[in-house]
């Protein structure tokens, strides 16, 4: 039964980063990384859709199990970052196991990037998430709303000049008066 | 403001919408859907999740890296264990520190005692939404078992907190091995017990079978991993796809379905719980007494008796526990993703580090919110009876698929 599982095959990680190179062409922004579990790449965010539909379509690649899509907001952080927000894709190869991590940037003024919902439907609840936390926008999500705050909730409580506590507290919940006699007094 | 109202919401031409949860006892934790139904038939499903949400992700950037070991314990509360383990192994990564191989040992021992308990609980809890009530029973009654282990072992049921960065919080007690091992024989008799009565039991058949059916295709485009993944026939383990902890050194099968039917989703949790007892016997067979802890303690807790009558590991211990400025683990400034195979799929810890005592970013990525996702797609063109046979089959766990 195990002999057919999803195994890593390191040796396929050089050929397959070299194919991402070629794949990604003059939108990549870094060189294709060799990691431990794979490949990391940085891309420019435009052309994320394009890469990850011809990296999953490929026949030698098949990067199409989907794994994550998650944001880091770069705005406190001790090194220069190309822009704010960061947008990490994970995939994974069944073929050859590896997992491709790929990186685009998106600009504080404008955080909107192009859905990836006809891709994966996976990544329907993790964009919903991530504008939930950070504000970036899809273009092209069926139905993107909040998912874990509520929906008159007001703020991007993962951005980093959000505080960890002191707004927003409890406002949306219902404040009862306490009527005569049975009032605590605080 | 949320508002429910009744049940039942409103009514036109035959369509009636109706409402479950967020606090229903068929939902096992806070879960929200909304129902077209026609009949008794769903025609439409929408999900609402969020109740349960806690900002562990937020916490996490505020709290040092040991500290927030007891925030993964309210993930998964049906495994705290596995969620524990998870992330120590994320930071050691980090770090590019090994434990030693008892810790490791102590680890998987701990990892598949805890994948046993979740199974059983929740594969109890599906037959009990059947309407099969002693199969739960049969089940707590294992997991009790199982939690007093966990109590003797980490002092605590359910939030045990037992990993430190590199290490563990302390040593097995004396005599566990031979209480794990009479608890093995034990665990075998209800796995059996609960294959036999419903594996053949046309009740049971005729409730599971090719109800909520993903396809491959499916699994693989919503990113649906772990027992759910590999009931529709993707054959994706972490614990052999990339063996942390020296899984490749012990033997053990994954087995895979093709069916990706509830009835599949039962037997597979059933055919994992062995394989888990055979890596627990093999682990008793090579465990050996030696240290616990990676040895370098200015990213490790130094043991407390050390702290006590040692000068040096005192001020270790101060360096490593002290807030702020140049005190704490202080890891290379590396962007990190490191998954583990957890009762319901890939755990995976995304750790943004920018050298100081917290992390940068703390991203959790849990295997229930990736596969309940799926949840309403499959579930239109099916009973309302049928709702609780897919959402027990699929083990849904509110506080990581919230956070």
């Amino acid at each position: 039964m195990s002999s057919d599982l999803i195994t890593l095959q390191p040796e396929h990680r050089e050929r397959v980063g070299a194919k991402l190179q070629e794949l990604a062409g003059s939108a990549a922004l870094s060189d294709a990384v060799e990691s431990p579990n794979g490949i990391t790449l940085e891309i420019r965010a435009a052309a994320t859709f394009d890469f990850l539909k011809a990296a999953k379509e490929d026949p030698e690649l098949q990067f199409e199990y989907f794994i994550d899509i998650t944001a880091i907001d770069y705005s406190d952080y001790s090194e220069a970052k190309p822009e704010r927000f960061a947008v990490v894709y994970t995939v994974l190869s069944p073929i050859t196991g590896l997992r491709l991590e790929l990186t685009a940037y998106l600009a504080e003024s404008h955080p909107q990037t192009q859905s990836l919902v006809p891709l994966f439907a996976g990544a329907g609840w993790c964009e919903r998430e991530v504008f939930d936390m950070y504000g970036i926008r899809f273009a092209g999500h069926p139905d993107l709303k909040r998912i874990l705050m509520p929906d008159d909730f007001d703020g991007y409580p993962l951005r980093k000049d959000y505080p960890l506590k002191g707004r927003g507290e409890r406002a949306s919940f219902p404040v009862y008066e306490a009527s005569e006699g049975h009032g605590r007094n605080i | 403001m949320y508002v429910f109202q009744s049940e039942v919401i409103e009514e036109d031409e035959g369509t009636l919408h109706m409402n479950v949860g967020p606090s229903h006892p068929a939902t096992h934790g806070t879960l929200r859907l909304k129902l077209e139904i026609q009949g008794e038939k769903v025609i439409n499903c929408e999900q609402e999740i969020g109740f349960l949400h806690t900002g562990f992700e937020k916490l996490g950037e505020y709290r040092s890296y040991n500290q927030f070991v007891t925030v993964t314990d309210r993930m998964n509360y049906i495994s705290p264990l596995n969620n524990n383990i998870g992330y120590a192994l994320a930071v050691e990564e980090l770090l590019e520190i090994e434990v030693p191989q008892r810790c490791k040992h102590i680890r998987i021992l701990l990892a598949e005692l805890s994948r046993v308990a979740d199974h059983m609980f929740s594969m109890g809890a599906m037959t009990m939404d059947l309407g099969a009530f002693s199969s739960i029973l049969w089940a707590f009654v294992e997991r009790e078992k199982l939690y007093d282990v966990f109590e003797a072992v980490t002092g605590t049921r359910l939030t045990t907190s037992y990993t430190r960065v590199g290490g563990l919080a302390f040593d097995l007690p004396d005599g566990l091995e031979d209480r794990v091992r009479e608890l093995v024989d034990q665990l075998q008799d209800t796995i059996d017990k609960l294959r036999d009565s419903f594996l053949e039991n046309p009740i049971f058949i005729n409730r599971t079978r090719g109800i909520g059916v993903i396809t491959k295709e499916d699994a693989l485009n919503f990113g649906i991993t772990g027992p759910i993944g590999r009931a529709s026939g993707v054959p994706y383990d972490l614990r052999k796809l990339r063996p942390y902890m020296g899984y490749d050194e012990l033997k053990f099968e994954v087995p895979v379905y093709e069916a990706g039917d509830s009835y599949a989703r039962y037997a597979i949790r059933m055919d994992e719980m062995e394989q888990s007892l055979r890596i627990i016997e093999q682990v008793l067979d090579r465990m050996e007494p030696g240290p616990i802890n990676y040895e370098d303690q200015k990213h490790v807790l130094p043991d407390k008796e050390q702290v006590y009558n040692d000068m040096e590991s005192l001020i270790h211990h101060f360096k490593v526990v002290m807030p702020g400025g140049q005190h704490g683990i202080q890891p290379p400034k590396v962007q990190l993703y490191s998954a583990t195979e957890v009762p319901n799929g890939e755990l995976g810890f995304l750790l943004v580090s920018d050298g100081g005592a917290s992390p940068y970013r703390v991203r959790v990525r849990p295997p229930s919110f990736h596969n309940y996702q799926v949840y309403s797609k499959i579930l239109k063109g099916h009973m309302i009876a049928d709702l609780v046979t897919i959402l027990g089959s699929f083990n849904v766990i509110a506080g990581e698929l919230d956070r």
